[in-house]
């Protein structure tokens, strides 16, 4: 639905001898599939607001090329625009007309009818939970129906492919879980959403394939399981009452450890394939070499670990 | 077809602005009405030279110059307003449409002529009782006149706005455009007064051949040269300004 080969731009900041330029993305390529929720995470200024805005071709990039939708990002700009749907990260609504107001405008902008315009910011109104505030102002709506207005109206079209910058960024929890479910089910009605972030959690729980970016480049990408697995597999910390180094011996032999590390604090730290099997097995074997164990614990890698794996940040820190 | 049907549309969508806030048309009309009060029984001994002997003579001077003062610096300010929008995000939201990109201009500076004309009728119909007179036909015209103007000034203003993309150097280009432009047509205080060289630059600035226009329609002098000269000069200008700015428009969203 969406390939990108070296796709690039900088930006020129500040007047003449103090101009700088900042490569703001450096050579992107990126494959999105059909039906998609695509994740691009990224801390602040990874470049991803930029990537978005040039494949809705809102900013001409400095090289590279494109596909989106079928559709030459450099040559049918047109064509691009009747297959996308695009919500940027502050939304864009006018304070002073109402949310049926903006979805009908919206739609006839798209060149739909006036009479199908109206029917559908009625559908709209009612898919995104909006009909009870459909003819107050959007100055008195919350930050959640709002981002909801601005998702109705990137969508009012029909497109194929959806790009939503931050789209849950400043919400409440609830609002956040909301909108979850709305994106997903935008992508069971077929359509494919490109989405950016910087929280963790939804790039885990929401999206189907995830890239990491960080300055203008791609660092990882693939699902999340796959990123996770990627980086030296679970590991399993291990404190045992006495014989540490022996346990540690003992424990480098099993088929589902596969490597054990004595630790400074005294304990072991076993990188393993399989958190869950290899616990009991673990305990079974230390029980078998009569060392006591005091405390096991097992960590699975979460996507900041793939961060910190491919950047040597974190990017909670960030 | 489409160009004219999505300016409907974006005008459409300003004139509900407008009536949304309807006080923004009254704040503009604040300031004219109050130089008209006090200024311009001021004017009359001023204004004799050329030839005004009673008030009725000096409005038919004093409110045609007021009135392209208030289409051109009104007009250049416009920007403003887009610099808000483009901060606010619903251009960047209409760009990403097919919509024509000359109608987001045009559908605005109609707008903006809206905005105008109901400026003028309101301070022409104030300034009826303090004696001003002028027939229906002439007012039509300056009207028609007054709408070239603000097309153009407004047009301008977009452009200037798109290109420095920020209020404060807005303000200072605006600013610095706007005075030597007013005080060079003669919109306040007629020209005929002016020392000859102040005349001769004054000549080649469009807007002061629009004033003299204008004074010529309020005097009654509708088959006056000055004045389809005046409305020809402008339509010209106005025409320059929109395809400059239409273009910018274009450019800066493809
Ligand atoms: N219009 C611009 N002018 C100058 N620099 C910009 C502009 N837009 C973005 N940048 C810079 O490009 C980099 C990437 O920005 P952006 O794409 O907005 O990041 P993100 O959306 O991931 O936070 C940042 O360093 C930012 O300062
Ligand atoms: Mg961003």
């Amino acid at each position: 639905m969406i390939e990108t080969r070296g796709l690039r731009k900088s930006f020129r900041t500040g007047r003449r001898r103090k101009a700088t330029t900042v490569e703001a993305v450096a050579g992107l390529d990126l494959t999105v599939g059909e039906g998609e929720i695509f994740g691009f995470l990224g801390p602040n200024g990874a470049g991803k607001t930029t990537t978005l805005r040039m494949l809705a071709t809102l900013l001409p990039p400095d090289g590279g090329e494109a596909v989106v939708a079928g559709a030459d990002l450099r040559t049918a700009q047109a064509a691009v625009r009747r297959s996308i749907g695009y919500v940027a990260q502050g939304g864009g609504t006018w304070d002073d007309v109402t949310a049926r107001e903006e979805l009908v405008l919206q739609a006839r902008m798209y060149g739909i009818g006036r009479a199908e315009a109206h029917s559908r910011a009625e559908a709209a109104l009612d898919a995104f939970d909006l009909t009870a505030y459909a003819d107050r102002h959007c100055r008195t709506y919350s930050g959640g129906q709002r981002r909801r207005v601005d998702i109705a109206l990137g969508v009012i079209h029909r497109p194929k492919v959806l790009f939503l910058d931050e789209p849950t960024s400043g919400l409440d929890p609830q609002s956040r879980a909301h909108m979850w479910d709305e994106i997903r089910r935008l992508r069971t009605g077929g359509m494919t959403v490109f989405l950016t972030t910087h929280y963790l959690d939804e790039a885990d729980a929401l999206c189907d394939r995830i890239a990491i970016i960080d300055g203008g480049g791609i660092v990882a990408d693939g699902t999340p399981a796959e990123l996770k697995r990627g980086i030296d597999g679970e590991v399993v910390t291990v404190e045992v009452a006495e014989h540490a180094a022996k346990a540690a011996e003992v424990l480098a032999q099993q088929d589902c450890v596969r490597s054990a590390e004595l630790r400074d604090e005294g304990d072991l730290r076993l990188s393993v394939d399989a958190g869950e099997t290899a616990m009991p097995r673990i305990m079974r074997a230390l029980a078998d070499v009569g060392v006591e164990l005091t405390t096991i614990e097992l960590h699975r890698p979460t996507l900041d670990d793939v961060f910190l794996a491919r950047t040597g940040r974190s990017l909670r820190e960030s | 077809m489409k160009t004219l049907r999505d300016t409907w549309l974006v005008f459409r969508r300003h004139v509900l602005l407008l009536t949304r806030s309807p006080l923004s048309i009254l704040l503009g009309v604040a300031q004219p009405v109050v130089y008209m009060a006090l200024f311009a029984p001021l004017l009359k001994p001023a204004l004799s030279s050329m030839g005004a002997d009673s008030m009725t003579d000096a409005y038919r001077i004093y409110v045609p110059g007021m009135l392209v003062a208030l289409a051109l610096g009104g007009g250049l300010y416009v920007g403003f307003g887009l610099l808000g929008e483009l901060a606010s995000g619903v251009i960047e939201r209409a760009r990403v449409t097919p919509v024509s990109r000359a109608a987001l201009l045009l559908g605005r500076a109609l707008r903006d002529v809206v905005v105008l004309v109901v400026q003028a009728v309101i301070i022409v119909v104030l300034a009826m009782p303090l004696g001003l007179f002028v027939h229906v036909t002439d007012l039509l015209l300056a009207y028609a006149l007054l709408a070239l103007i603000t097309l153009s000034s407004s047009a301008i203003s977009y452009g200037i706005a798109l290109k420095v993309s920020d209020p404060n150097a807005l303000g200072q280009v605006v600013n610095n455009i706007a005075q030597p432009l007013m005080l060079l047509s003669g919109t306040l205080l007629p020209l005929a007064l002016a020392p000859l060289w102040l005349r001769r630059i004054s000549d080649w600035n469009p807007f002061s051949r629009a004033v003299v226009g204008m004074r010529a329609l309020f005097a009654g002098h509708a088959g006056d040269a000055s004045v389809w000269q005046s409305l020809a000069l402008m339509a010209g200008v106005a025409l320059l300004a929109l395809a400059w700015s239409a273009r910018l428009f274009a450019r800066s969203v493809r």
